[in-house]
């Protein structure tokens, strides 16, 4: 691996170049250096890992115990992309992916930025292995800080050593709960209670899918992490409502379960909803998403390779729906070797040899994963907030209620037309956090699908650029014709 | 995120690495971090319980997903404004402050 650690070190080319480096990224970098590519890899993290494997060469959580057995496989990834010759850029951000339209040998405009400098450089195939956030899970108050993601928590500790002071309250539902709970109760944190908020009815439909999952691997995993969290800690299940409350912090959480409402005390709330696929730099970068009804997401179309709608981009890990850590490794790998097969390194024959195994290594992870999606498909009032107060887009500030009253009495059909009337997705987390929800509420406002609704068109840079950066970029002849006049 | 407790206990190991100390201040007050920590989870760390003012209505705000997405723990860093706090790795001597709603034109000297 060559670390690269100034913007002036990264090449002006690659054969490739990878967005993340969780265990997708890591997986596909190292196989495709191997194969021969000349690889980059870049991700705006400090180090390796991705948020499964958070801090994995520099956490200072030293108890193995703790952060359990899964979590230190992360060293064998980064160990194998340490053995390859791929280039890797920490702390490097990518806010924009584009065809380059001065080059007919290297497809890909990337622009990236590196401790407050920009480089634009070129690559001939690009794969995202952006991987998944926490899915938004709006409830009243839930912008009052002492308000967190579960994932947040378990970043905290992964990379800090630190957990919640205090007593805390894990809400929510979806198998990461479990884990989440485990973890912190192992760190020493004070929960005080799980709140469940797993539909009974669910049941239902998950048991079509149930004989699959009773042969997966998530089993015995999941049956062993849910018995440990329910023995030692305070689970309260079928809450069918959740609100914060407090004034400038958070000071309780009321709930409901079973027809009766009470409150509980707590200094922390940690929320989780399950993840989705990240989409905004697929998105940005014209890659065609679908609405998935199971894992109740959107996903990018993607081919048995996961290359996606634009040629020479191909999605691997979580943000091609979600999979998990194991399944991440295995399609980062897969899509590596169809990089390296368009690019003219191997063979068809040649890929399909290689991919035989790891395809069945990945057909082995993925299976059970419906059951645990239907299982654990949130419940509609916390995909659509009831109660009209509850704020929604958090960077505007715009309410569920705003946006159920532009879709029934303005007519706003679109999230993108409804940017245009309430401002929601554009503020600094680019509808990362209310999109998911401005198209369940128009979707349920109209009585229509989110499928039906679509999702934002989002645009490069997709994240922060600075003015200072981009006037900072090498201006090329182009560039320069382009605007003088 | 309350006051964040350090467990330095053999529960998470923590202090069994002894990561060098970094001194920084946060809206004047001085304190102190942990080589390797990022802003967010130092000011976390530190008990600091809110690090911006939204710019729509002044609501205070907190670090919510650490991971880059919900660009809730906006700071001001060493000037700079609309700073990420969880992507920004702490340096000895960094300046911290509060981010109060909108970057005033008269902040923006220099």
């Amino acid at each position: 691996m060559k670390p690269l650690t100034d913007i002036d070190q990264l090449a002006e080319h690659y054969d490739l170049a990878i967005v993340g480096a969780g265990p997708a990224g890591l997986s596909a970098a190292a196989r495709a250096s191997e194969l021969g590519l000349a690889v980059l890899l870049v991700d705006e993290n400090p180090a390796p890992g991705g948020q499964i494997y958070r801090s994995i060469t520099t956490t200072p959580v030293s108890d193995r115990a703790v952060l359990g057995a899964d979590y230190w496989r992360g060293r064998d990834i980064v160990a194998r992309l340490k053995r390859s010759a791929a280039a890797y850029a920490a702390r490097c951000t990518v806010w924009s992916i584009a065809p380059d339209v001065e080059s007919d040998a290297s497809p890909f405009e990337i622009g990236l930025s590196l401790d407050g400098r920009a480089r634009l450089i070129s690559a001939g195939q690009v794969i995202l292995a952006t991987g998944a956030q926490e899915r938004p899970f709006p409830i009243p108050g839930w912008t009052l800080p002492g308000v967190m993601t579960a994932g947040a928590a378990q970043i905290a500790l992964k990379s800090s050593a630190i957990v919640p002071k205090g007593r805390t309250v894990i809400a929510g539902c979806g198998p990461l709960l479990y884990l989440l709970a485990g973890q912190l109760a192992a760190a020493g944190a004070e929960i005080v209670a799980v709140l469940d908020t797993t539909p009974r009815r669910n049941w239902r439909a998950a048991l079509a899918a149930l004989p699959d999952f009773l042969r997966s691997p998530y089993l015995a995993k999941g049956l062993k992490l849910m018995a440990k969290a329910r023995r030692s800690l305070r689970f309260l299940g079928g809450v069918t409502s959740l609100a914060v409350e407090g004034s400038d912090r958070l000071s309780a959480i009321r709930f409901e379960r079973g027809g009766a409402s009470e409150s509980l005390a707590c200094d922390t709330l940690l929320l989780h909803q399950g993840v989705i696929p990240s989409v905004n730099l697929s998105n940005a970068a014209g890659c065609a998403h679908d609405f998935d009804p199971v894992q109740h997401c959107w996903v990018p179309q993607l081919d048995d390779w996961f290359a996606s709608s634009v040629p020479g981009i191909a999605i691997a890990g979580d943000g091609a729906g979600i999979g998990g850590a194991e399944s991440a490794a295995l399609r980062g790998e897969v899509a590596a070797l169809d990089t390296a097969r368009r690019l003219g390194r191997i063979t068809i024959p040649e890929r399909d040899d290689q991919a035989a195994p790891i395809r069945a290594a990945l057909g082995r992870t993925l299976r059970g994963r419906r059951f645990l999606d239907l299982l654990y498909k949130p419940a509609a009032q916390f995909l659509a907030p009831i109660v009209d107060d509850t704020i929604i887009c958090r960077c505007e500030e715009v309410t569920a209620g705003q946006v159920r009253d532009a879709a029934k009495r303005l007519g706003v059909t679109g999230p993108n037309q409804m940017k245009a009337f309430l401002r929601c997705g554009m503020g600094p987390c680019q509808g990362r956090l209310c999109g998911p929800t401005v198209v369940e509420l128009i979707a349920e406002a109209r009585g229509t699908t989110p499928a039906e609704v679509g999702y934002y068109r989002l645009r490069p840079p997709v994240k922060p650029v600075t003015l200072a950066e981009l006037a900072s970029l090498p201006q090329s002849e182009a560039a320069v014709k382009a605007v003088v006049r | 995120m309350s006051e964040t407790r350090t467990d330095r206990d053999a529960k998470t190991g923590r202090g069994a690495h002894s990561a060098a100390t970094l001194s920084f201040s946060f809206d004047g007050r001085r304190l102190i971090g942990r080589d390797g920590d990022t802003v967010a989870a130092s000011l976390l760390a530190n008990g600091v319980t809110v690090c911006r003012e939204t710019p729509v209505s002044g609501a205070p705000r907190a670090p919510y997903c650490l991971m880059g997405v919900c660009f809730e723990c906006l700071v001001v860093i060493d000037g700079v404004g609309n700073r990420q706090g969880c992507m920004v790795p702490l340096r000895d001597g960094m300046t911290i402050e509060t981010q109060h709603g909108r970057r005033q034109p008269e902040e923006t000297q220099g």
